[in-house]
């Protein structure tokens, strides 16, 4: 590996605050959900960079596991998207609060 | 070897900007084609890393899988441009947007100018076979089969459970 571990845990903490500040800002809650999902990215290129620097099979089958949790939530996930869309009309997250108090 | 930095950069750099292209942009459907650039990005990465099969698996799950059901959505739900304010600008949100801003400057500090990561740099060798498909099934189907039981059943439930979400009306 020539490039050094340092480097690729730069670009991950990039990715996962992009991620954040994407979260913070945006009102689309799809488009909340794909940060959700490039802040995931962003872990599991870290477990990917800490496998690859130490030669070690653990962090790999951890980022499988990740990947695996991610696709369940994407279907979980979307699928709420659709039912509150159906009984809301609307996918701006400030109009749906009912669970705020 | 001397282009594995280059290409490093240049990857760091394309997944920089559709990042950030994906939390400006006001169109959802341009946000969700550059979160695909962004996950072939990280697959180079990958690929950099020595872990070849996470990288077909970021191709084939994420950019595949996941992002055709985030594109079909926003067809389905006929999402246009949000309005004027496609951004919330309240106290609270730059607060938090200025948090996570440290967060990240605390993190390069850390990361850039402390060498504490040093030793890790040593063994090259030792992890050159860590990403195969064959090193991978065999951790998985010995020390992992348990999670990897648990995982299947785990996405049975969220196939079912996605169905009876999305439906119009149980019955």
């Amino acid at each position: 590996m020539s490039v050094p571990l340092p480097y690729f845990l730069s670009l991950s903490a990039l990715l996962f605050t992009i991620g954040v500040i994407g979260v913070l800002i945006r009102r689309n809650v799809i488009v909340v959900f794909m940060c959700i999902e490039l802040m995931l990215n962003a872990v599991n290129l870290t477990l990917i960079a800490f496998s690859s620097a130490l030669g070690d099979i653990n962090g790999q089958a951890l980022v499988f596991f990740v990947m695996a949790v991610a696709a369940a939530e994407a279907a979980v996930g979307l699928a709420i998207v659709i039912a509150l869309f159906r009984n809301k009309q609307t996918v701006n997250i400030d109009d749906i609060n009912i669970l705020k108090w | 070897m001397t282009f594995e930095p280059l290409l490093f950069f240049f990857l760091a750099a394309m997944a920089v900007t559709t990042a950030v292209l994906m939390i400006v942009h006001r169109n959802p459907v341009v946000s969700a084609i550059s979160l695909i650039g962004n996950f072939f990005c990280l697959a180079g990465l990958y690929l950099l890393l020595r872990a070849q099969l996470l990288a077909v698996l970021q191709i084939a799950v994420y950019a595949g899988a996941i992002m055709v059901l985030v594109v079909f959505v926003i067809m389905l739900l006929n999402l246009g441009d949000e309005e004027s304010p496609a951004f919330r600008l309240g106290f609270r949100t730059a607060l938090g947007t200025g948090l996570a801003i440290g967060f990240v400057l605390e993190m390069l500090y850390l990361f850039v100018l402390t060498p504490f990561t040093e030793p890790l740099r040593r063994d090259v060798q030792a992890g050159s076979g860590v990403g195969t498909v064959e090193a991978m099934g065999a951790a998985l189907f010995s020390r992992y089969l348990f999670p990897l039981e648990l995982t299947g059943m785990l996405l049975l439930a969220a196939v079912i459970g996605a169905v009876i979400l999305a439906k119009k009306r149980l019955t």
